[in-house]
């Protein structure tokens, strides 16, 4: 089959949706790849270049797979083949009137945002890559409106404290983020109704802010949900408390299909310093911040500023792109399990009835729910019961074991023969030494503690040596003859044992 | 004053004292090669000494003929088979040493009996047995062969399935004979039955069945458990091979031999713990069988996700940029004879100033501490070849783990699934690192016959291929990037 890669038709997208590297991924799919003239000019791929990873340049809408990044326009969705497949960003959920126009063609749709929060799906899930774009260039957004530096310095000019950025909502974006500011030298904070992110948080260097511990949460479908009101009044004062004390907040609270979350109030914006950034990556959808104006940076009377962007992502379009490129390759993957360029849907597969929308011209949105869970409790609870399978024996019941196996011992020696006695003490205590002196053997010298302990082991040859050489006694002539095949069978035993270890020890070296 | 017997004596005290010495040499690399330098002193005051005593007791020339012959022999094979064997093979070549131990152990008791109580039920009254006799001694001796021949017996067959398994010229796989574990109680019942018979009536055919029924024992024992646990059964027959010098040192009321095999004995019986402590299986489960006999569906058809691919060039890009990587070795680098590229690599990534490690899991290999060797012989140095709970906490700061050819030791189910069947099992923590690269020929599971959620971690990719190919792949793309 041939796959199409049209050229972005929405204003100011300056995404493709294959980069020359998933092309050659796309080709050792069997497929091969029509690129529109120019699709990737915005994000610095050349036609040369897409040409020089093997795909063609030309017309992508004759094609039986079409590629794009954003949903398609009228004249696109007219222009696509009958019985083409379309792979975008799609939304199904918000844009219910555009699913109906897609089923009103015969073709199949499939939406990259509807791909489900399992793990399976994670190398497919476009808006973690997104998000995770977005939150980095959020915090380069503010850092390029914020008049300091982000690192504290003593320099022979003075003293420059760091920057303190506050980042609402510790997803895939917020977590992006913390790490982006971090690594510039911010002190970063961050707030999740999810108190399960804490060592998220933490391990990329923020301090994670709690809310309310009793207010824990564990959210069944891998977003945080919008939470009860007295646990908003705690938070509230929390946001409040913060905003006064820090540069930069990035807010990232966002559930998909809903109106965003108000978090940071007029009032809060108000109380901030004068030169403080807000980067609000929730603007979209009506932002988490009072006063944000979509796809606009404002300044607010209190020298505020408010960031709105809503392509913080396409503000990065080379990263994006191969990106959401990768994401694309990963879903043909698992549409072209025999790798012979035939896309192939499987209802059966959650992941691919997840994402489609039409099937040839029929509506399959919504799919069937799929229960995901980030952190399941009830599991959580299971392994704590299952944790303790062995616990050390207790002291007495060792005491009393040793004491019965030394009384067994007393028993069986008491009533041995003298002669055997002294054999049997000198057996006994050879036993405690060579335990107490393997217990200190190297771990790495273990293969050479074999072949030693094999090399003298064949002292068993002293028996045989004892025994050989009485052939005119009766039966002499064949204790003689097996006690020539101990010693040689021992021989090869004590000189090769020596040699091999003494091989193996000349082999370790110091750096 | 010196008499020839009791300078024997003193001269066996040296030489369980120089032996002591060599085991003790080996617990630091710096002293281990005197420790081996020991071991011979002591083997040569040993054999001079008995040599001496011998011929003191009128040995015939054709038995110093034969004697000296045989030494001969057994030495040139020996210098020889140590001077050509891999590396790699090393494991199938201490298994054939132990059988051996077990077979001159036979021969040795069957000596004994032939010498004592054949003697005695042939013309009546050897001058051996009426000794014993009038010590009350004779049922102890005639205990003493048969317990020496079964041990032999039993580490000699052990011994050589161990060597087939490992030299793979037999399967690996377990053998599951119907009843297994009643066949093996039952060989030891039938053992005692028959030792208490031959202690009142020394007779030759009990000797023998005794004898076929511990080489049946000991090629049962061994052939039902699987390849992976034989690092365990390796240093079980050594454990055995020393038992029965021991046994042999009752036998002939010689000191040194009981000395000897004591340390070897315990030397093995502690390897053995080690390794049994190491897969948080009992000795038992070990012997009585191999993993997931109960539980191997259980969780075959969960859906751990999908794995993602790695070329050799992007994983040679990822190492560059890395500033510590960690090796986790397993048996796979020594079926691809992996070991040279890895440390072709650990010296292009140290003299780049990148840190590299090595972690070895104690059941590594097919032979306890068998990594180390193989590492050691491709020159890499043994001060960054780390075990397990030395490196385990390292894992967190670790920018890159390189997974070559393990499997169930790096196993994140074994700390996190309580379910699985090698839940407890101690393993390489390389999930906490920030990257892990896994070198394996496809998706199929280890050993125990477990899938590894490691494979389908956020922070794991696949490197698929023989080992050897793709480690040389990587260094070519190493050196490629130095030349620009």
């Amino acid at each position: 089959m041939q796959i199409g890669i049209p050229r972005e038709s929405h204003a100011g997208e300056t995404r493709v949706a294959a980069t020359p590297q998933t092309v050659g991924a796309l080709l050792t799919l069997g497929y091969s790849v029509v690129v529109e003239s120019g699709a990737g000019d915005a994000s610095s791929f050349s036609d040369a270049a897409y040409l020089e990873a093997g795909a063609d340049v030309g017309d992508p809408w004759a094609a039986q797979v079409v590629l794009k990044v954003n949903a398609p326009n009228d004249a696109e969705i007219a222009a696509l083949a009958d019985h083409a497949t379309l792979v975008s960003l799609i939304s199904p959920a918000l844009n219910p009137e555009l699913v109906e126009k897609l089923s009103a063609r015969p073709i199949t749709v499939l939406a990259m945002d509807a791909v489900p929060r399992i793990s399976r799906a994670q190398s497919l899930d476009v808006l973690s890559s997104m998000a995770n774009i977005a939150g980095y260039r959020a915090v380069v957004e503010s850092a390029h409106a914020f008049g300091r530096f982000f690192t504290g310095q003593v320099t022979a000019a003075g003293k420059v404290p760091p920057a303190k950025v506050l980042v609402v909502g510790a997803g895939v974006a917020g977590l992006a983020a913390i790490g982006a500011a971090g690594s510039m030298g911010a002190i970063v904070r961050a707030t999740d109704p999810r108190p399960e992110v804490a060592d998220q948080v933490k391990s990329l260097g923020g301090e994670y802010l709690y809310v309310d511990e009793e207010a824990a949460e564990v959210s069944a479908t891998g977003y945080a949900k919008e939470m009860g009101e007295d646990y908003k009044v705690r938070e509230a004062a929390l946001y409040a408390e913060q905003a006064g004390d820090v540069d930069i907040i990035i807010t990232t609270a966002l559930i998909p299909g809903r109106p965003a979350p108000r978090i940071i109030t007029a009032e809060m914006v108000a109380s901030m310093k004068p030169g403080s950034v807000i980067v609000d990556m929730a603007a979209a959808n009506g932002g988490n911040v009072e006063g944000t104006v979509k796809d606009q940076a404002i300044v607010t009377d209190n020298g505020v500023t408010i960031i709105g962007y809503t392509d913080l992502a396409g503000r990065l379009p080379a990263t994006a792109s191969q990106l959401y490129g990768t994401n694309l390759v990963n879903l043909l993957k698992l549409l072209t399990p025999e790798k012979d360029g035939q896309l192939t849907l499987n209802f059966d597969d959650v992941v691919q009835r997840s994402v489609t929308v039409v099937r040839d011209g029929e509506t399959t949105w919504p799919p069937p729910p799929v229960q995901v869970s980030a952190a399941p409790a009830a599991a959580a609870a299971a392994s704590v019961a299952i944790a303790e399978p062995k616990t050390p024996m207790s002291s007495a019941r060792r005491i009393g074991i040793t004491f019965t196996a030394a009384a067994v011992l007393f028993v069986l020696i008491a009533l041995s023969p003298a002669a055997l006695q002294v054999h049997l003490t000198v057996f006994a205590l050879a036993i405690v030494i060579g335990y107490y002196v393997i217990g200190h053997v190297h771990h790495a010298l273990h293969t050479p503690l074999m072949s030693v302990t094999n090399a003298i082991s064949g002292i068993i040859v002293v028996g045989a040596l004892l025994q050989i050489g009485h052939g005119s006694e009766s039966g002499g002539a064949v204790v003689t003859t097996l006690a020539t095949i101990a010693i040689l069978l021992a021989s090869i035993n004590v000189f090769g044992g020596f040699a091999v270890t003494r091989r193996m020890l000349a082999m370790f070296s110091r750096s | 004053m010196f008499t020839l017997e009791t300078t024997a004596t003193a001269a066996y005290v040296v030489a369980a004292l120089l032996f002591i010495l060599a085991l003790a040499g080996l617990s630091k690399h710096e002293t281990s090669r005197s420790g081996n330098t020991f071991g011979m002193a002591g083997m040569a005051v040993a054999l001079i000494a008995t040599i001496a005593l011998a011929i003191s007791r009128h040995i015939e020339p054709l038995g110093i003929a034969l004697l000296v012959g045989a030494m001969a022999i057994g030495a040139a094979i020996g210098l020889w088979r140590a001077k050509v064997v891999e590396m790699t093979g090393m494991p199938e070549l201490i298994a054939l040493l132990h059988s051996f131990v077990g077979l001159a152990a036979v021969l040795v008791g069957w000596n004994g009996y032939l010498h004592v109580e054949h003697e005695m039920s042939e013309s009546g009254a050897g001058a051996e047995a009426a000794l014993l006799s009038s010590q009350n001694l004779l049922g102890i001796h005639s205990a003493e062969v048969f317990i020496g021949v079964f041990i032999g017996a039993v580490t000699f067959t052990g011994s050589i399935v161990a060597n087939l398994k490992l030299s793979a010229r037999i399967t690996s796989t377990p053998l599951m004979l119907p009843g297994k574990n009643f066949l093996n109680i039952g060989a030891l019942v039938l053992f005692f039955a028959l030792t208490v018979w031959f202690v009142i009536t020394p007779a030759l055919w009990l000797l023998i069945v005794v004898t076929a029924l511990a080489l049946l024992l000991g090629w049962h024992l061994v052939a039902s458990i699987g390849g992976g646990d034989m690092p365990v059964v390796v240093s079980m027959l050594n454990s055995y091979s020393g038992w029965a010098a021991a046994a042999s040192g009752f036998l002939l009321s010689n000191d040194l031999l009981i000395v000897t095999g004591a340390l070897v004995g315990s030397s093995g019986a502690y390897l053995s713990y080690i390794m049994c402590k190491a897969m948080n299986r009992s000795f038992i489960s070990v012997i009585a069988g191999g993993f997931g006999m109960e539980s191997s569906g259980a969780g075959s058809d969960k859906d751990y996700g999908e794995h993602r691919e790695i070329t050799a060039e992007n994983a040679a890009e990822l190492l560059t940029s890395a500033s510590s990587v960690i090796i986790t070795p397993g048996y796979g680098m020594a079926v691809a004879q992996a070991q040279y590229g890895v440390a072709d690599l650990t010296r292009k990534l140290r003299d780049r100033g990148i840190s590299v490690r090595f972690g070895i899991h104690p059941v590594a290999g097919r032979l306890p501490g068998h990594m180390n060797v193989l590492l050691a012989e491709a020159k890499v140095p043994y001060d960054i070849v780390l075990e397990m709970d030395e490196i385990n906490d390292d894992f967190d700061d670790t920018s890159v783990v390189l997974v070559i050819g393990a499997n169930d030791t790096v196993n994140p189910a074994a700390a996190d699934d309580p379910s699985s069947p090698i839940a407890g099992m101690p393993v390489l923590t390389v999930w906490n690192a920030d990257n892990v690269i896994v070198f394996k020929r496809s998706m199929a599971s280890g050993y125990a016959g477990v899938q590894n959620p490691l494979f389908f971690r956020d922070n794991t990719q696949m490197l698929f291929g023989d080992a050897k190919d793709r480690v040389d792949a990587i260094n070519a793309a190493l050196s490629v990037g130095e030349k620009v």
